[in-house]
């Protein structure tokens, strides 16, 4: 991804400190190359795990496979009758939306807290701490956590009455209105340290020098981020949304955790219909052509996002 | 890449101690933010704060107020939720599938980078490309097929199926990290010890592996969390069997012990806490970890 920019900007600095070589590939010529056996363990264990299965499957979205030894060609069939699933259109419309609100909500919650605990107040590196450590625990367990935080009179409930928000209180994952963002909201929580992580990096990658030169033209601070801050930051944004986005296609954890895709179908998502197509209906074939649609949004949106925001990225 | 994020949270750099900060903040902006940040984190803190008081309260007591901590701690969860949960033994799976799996990743991995860079120029960038397609297939695409081929070479249940598993999804992060780490790495060691004789496994082994050590720090970590973590996949393979990983244990006890809240809550903790215990120790290393590997 952003990896091309960071990689060429080190490599094109380093053959100067080597008294200007311009290609190491001509020096290597009079040792030779590295053999290709090199490569064969890791491209064995790739083809047999990622390469081959994702074709196959590929393969069998086209069919009507059940387990069996048969495996019928049925052409479009399953996307036909993806389209005709409402538990399918369900769970590709709440995919999108839990996609597009965490990009965009935990991105900025991320920027807000990196921005926050740059600056030199006390007890940062503590916090910094603090806000990460979720990221260390497996999602089933945060799931399990937050689907106890929203129980009915359980903490959550608890604590809004105590600060007098009582009247709040509600079925947050048994309200089919709200159970979604209540998955929504548990994720942010768990994954926002993240993105934090991401911006700190790029907040601490910008040269002081430039801010100070802001300050010398009096530059305020809302002028020092717009106009230093806030370009120079491109290249973390790219990695936090992308980095975001497509884990939150994916989103099984949680969501298999706290709801099982209910009440109705308010929390179904596709990674979720389509590990209960094939592995508990046993619809194999239809199960691979949800996983299809999956991989068609994320390639999609990976290459979008690559278009639109590498535009807006500045070196630093 | 890892070189240029070396200062990711760094220590108090001294043009932190200018007092014109660069957020601006001076004057009565500085204590505001300072409490604003407090309470966050506080705020930010109250599910895990339920997780562990939970766990040390009574049945009758975890019926009672969910936010009032508990009354003494009642450590016989903890003694009913490791027995009860087999999560010595899970924990020894756990421990068994991630230290194989990175070994054999980073070792395969780290040959695949350098065969890459350092191997024949003109398929250097197709072979980059063929790995990193790997990190925009979602791994749902390749789900079926490969459960059915582990159930057909038997490996179904047991730690290998996993192993593999891990071995095979992650190296298309780990090539991209090494190959472009690799990159920045000066060739001149590499062909003095060929010009010495060196053959070229002595090369890689003596020579390359050790310079890679920045990012092989970057690989086991960012690997490490992600195996540990993982649930879908040792669920398919593992579940209902002795060799199931803890978050699968952990998952399964809560599915028996449905409304026993504070057992499943020190379940829930004693899960969580070998990595946390790690990461509070490792903290810096670990954060950087993932800014760099994700930067780079």
């Amino acid at each position: 991804m952003s990896a091309g920019l960071a990689v060429r900007g080190d490599a094109s600095a380093r053959p100067s400190s080597l008294g200007g070589a311009p290609s190491t590939g001509s020096r290597r010529s009079s040792v030779g190359r590295v053999p290709n056996w090199f490569l064969i363990p890791a491209l064995v264990f790739y083809a047999v795990v990622v390469l081959y299965p994702s074709v196959a499957g590929a393969y069998y979205a086209f069919t009507d496979w059940r387990g069996g030894t048969e495996a019928n060609w049925t052409g479009l069939e399953n996307f036909i009758a993806l389209v005709g699933d409402s538990a399918a259109v369900a769970s590709l419309v709440n995919t999108l939306t839990i996609a597009v609100t965490l990009t965009l909500v935990q991105t900025g919650l991320g920027l807000l807290l990196a921005l926050a605990l740059n600056a030199a107040i006390r007890g940062r590196n503590l916090m910094r701490t603090l806000f990460f450590a979720p990221m260390m625990v497996p999602p089933v367990i945060i799931g399990l956590l937050w689907q106890y935080v929203y129980t009915p009179n359980g903490p959550l409930d608890s604590l809004l009455e105590i600060v007098g928000l009582g009247a709040l209180s509600q079925s947050w994952l048994g309200n089919s209105q709200i159970a979604l963002w209540s998955i929504i909201a548990s994720v942010i929580w768990h994954h926002v340290g993240m993105s934090m992580v991401i911006y700190l990096a790029g907040l601490q990658s910008i040269p002081q020098e430039l801010y100070e030169a802001a300050a010398i033209d009096r530059a305020g601070p809302l002028r020092r981020f717009w106009s230093v801050t806030r370009p120079l930051l491109g290249q973390s944004t790219t990695i936090a949304m992308a980095l975001t986005m497509t884990s939150s296609l994916k989103l099984f954890d949680q969501v298999f955790v706290m709801t099982g895709g209910g009440p109705g179908v308010a929390t179904e998502t596709l990674s979720l219909i389509m590990y209960k197509e094939a592995f508990v209906y046993g619809e194999y074939g239809y199960g691979s052509a949800i996983a299809l649609v999956l991989t068609m949004i994320v390639a999609a949106i990976v290459f979008l996002q690559m278009s639109i925001t590498r535009r807006g990225e500045v070196e630093a | 890449m890892s070189l240029s994020i070396s200062n990711v949270v760094p220590a108090e750099a001294p043009a932190r101690r200018t007092p014109r900060r660069r957020r601006g903040i001076g004057g009565y902006g500085k204590p505001v933010l300072e409490i604003v940040m407090v309470l966050a984190t506080v705020a930010y803190m109250f599910p895990l704060y339920i997780m562990v008081s939970m766990s040390f309260k009574t049945a009758a007591e975890a019926a009672g107020s969910p936010i009032s901590p508990p009354q003494s701690l009642y450590l016989e969860n903890y003694a009913t939720a490791w027995s009860e949960a087999d999560l010595g033994r899970a924990l020894t799976n756990s421990l068994i599938v991630t230290v194989i799996s990175i070994t054999v990743a980073v070792l395969i991995g780290a040959m695949a980078g350098y065969a890459i860079v350092r191997g024949t120029r003109r398929w250097s960038t197709p072979k980059l490309v063929l790995f990193l397609l790997g990190l925009m297939i979602p791994g749902q695409l390749g789900m079926v097929p490969l459960y059915i081929l582990m159930r057909d070479l038997g490996l179904l249940q047991s730690h290998l199926s996993l192993i593999i598993y891990y071995a095979g999804s992650l190296m298309p992060m780990t090539v991209f990290l090494y190959a472009g780490f690799l990159k920045t790495v000066s060739p001149t060691f590499e062909e003095a010890a060929k010009i010495d004789g060196a053959g070229w496994w002595q090369t890689f082994s003596r020579v390359v592996f050790p310079l890679l050590r920045p990012v092989t720090g970057t690989v086991i970590i960012i690997n490490t969390i992600n195996i540990w973590n993982d649930f879908l996949t040792p669920m398919l393979y593992l579940a209902g069997t002795p060799n199931r990983t803890l978050p699968v244990a952990v998952f399964s006890f809560q599915g028996e012990f449905a409304s026993e809240w504070g057992l499943i809550f020190a379940g829930m903790v004693i899960a969580a806490l070998p990595v946390l215990i790690v990461y509070f120790f490792l903290q810096r290393h670990i954060i950087q970890g993932f800014a760099g590997g994700l930067k780079g």
